[in-house]
């Protein structure tokens, strides 16, 4: 299915004679899922086998867990997660009036965290916080991505598509060069894929852990030899936003694998 | 806090090989690698994970420093009576962490 659908796709751009450059079309749409060995897509399938359940079950205690000096449990304002939670991965990054930007599920947690629980924020990348994320997230599996309405997110949304085009570092590369332009082809040993962010936070076999979404923009910004922005810069979560307009429609995964 | 993921099957009858599941969170550190100071990050590794049942241990590794970080050990058993399936695993440190499971054999 995957070499049809190549073919198709080189066929119909030397008929046409051009590249791509507006993005991806949406029959073309597909998750890094897809991109994977059948190997590693048991691996994410089966809930037995898949490492990032490790964190889901740790954030499913840090949800139970009282914190800060408001000696308060995420659960305690927002109950049973199952419920509550669900479909909120999916609309993220959303608006957030308090700073009027928009903000994404991990910075959300660390806000709820200093404003409600009145608790030290987490730092990026711990575990703590990529727990309650993947936790948070997990409870959206298999819902389509559905970025927000929001009119107030435009200007940022459109400042991430703009990142998302701009060539930049030493290899002079921007993520369209290889996302919208070469997906399928091989950077390596590696397949491009269309950099769906679908199952952040996830695992991957490279990392040997759980990483999230900036962690994983800040890693392409060093491979083309860029400075990459700090995590939790606003740049991030404009590009974060972006990549979810582009990825809308596409399923939850949380938490995927990837190789 | 303890991370691990074990699956044993609820029920199997009697004489029925069955598969058991077994995954911890743990950073396998090989202390071969050198973090940002220059010095060698001491390694930290789960040495040994040995599965009891019903106490009496019928399936048992010894880890090295090639294993992965969280590791995942698959084993087959043959269901004979009902009762409790133990796991432990113990570090470098001597630390044990453990998980436990139930099967109903009829």
């Amino acid at each position: 299915m995957h070499a049809l659908w190549r073919l198709a796709a080189v066929g119909a751009a030397a008929i046409c004679g051009i590249v791509s450059a507006a993005g991806i079309e949406d029959g073309e749409k597909r998750s890094g899922f897809d991109f994977m060995t059948p190997e590693t897509q048991a691996l994410q399938a089966d809930e037995m086998s898949n490492p990032g359940m490790l964190w889901v079950l740790q954030g499913e205690q840090l949800w139970q867990q009282a914190e800060g000096r408001a000696d308060v449990a995420c659960a305690g304002c927002h109950d049973d997660a199952s419920q509550t939670m669900r479909g909120v991965a999916a609309r993220y990054p959303a608006f957030d009036a308090a700073t009027g930007r928009p903000i994404d599920l991990a910075g959300r947690i660390n806000s709820c965290r200093a404003e409600r629980q009145q608790a030290e924020p987490l730092a990026p990348e711990s575990d703590a916080l990529l727990a309650l994320t993947a936790y948070v997230a997990h409870q959206s599996r298999g819902m389509p991505i559905t970025p927000g309405t929001d009119a107030r997110l435009a200007p940022f949304r459109d400042n991430g598509r703009r990142l998302f085009q701009s060539r930049i570092g030493q290899l002079q590369l921007s993520c369209a060069s290889c996302h919208d332009d070469n997906w399928g082809k091989r950077l390596g040993g590696s397949v491009i894929p269309q950099a769906h962010p679908t199952g952040y936070p996830l695992y991957r076999l490279e990392w040997q852990t759980v990483g999230s979404l900036q962690r994983r923009l800040r890693n392409c910004m060093i491979g083309v030899r860029a400075e990459p922005f700090a995590f939790g810069a606003p740049e991030l979560v404009d590009l974060e936003l972006h990549l979810t307009e582009r990825a809308s429609g596409l399923l939850v995964e949380t938490p995927a694998v990837r190789p | 806090m303890a991370r691990a993921l074990v699956n044993v099957p609820k029920t199997a009858r009697q004489g029925e090989v069955v598969e058991i599941k077994a995954m911890i969170a743990h950073p396998m550190e090989t202390g071969y690698r050198i973090g940002p100071n220059g010095s060698n990050i001491p390694r930290d590794i789960i040495r040994r994970f040995a599965c009891t049942y019903n106490g009496e241990e019928v399936f048992s590794a010894d880890l090295h420093p090639a294993v992965s970080a969280n590791p995942f050990i698959a084993f087959t058993l043959v269901a004979t009576t009902s009762g409790t399936i133990d796991f432990t695993w113990t570090d470098d440190a001597g630390k044990i962490q453990t998980a436990s499971a139930m099967i109903t054999v009829n």
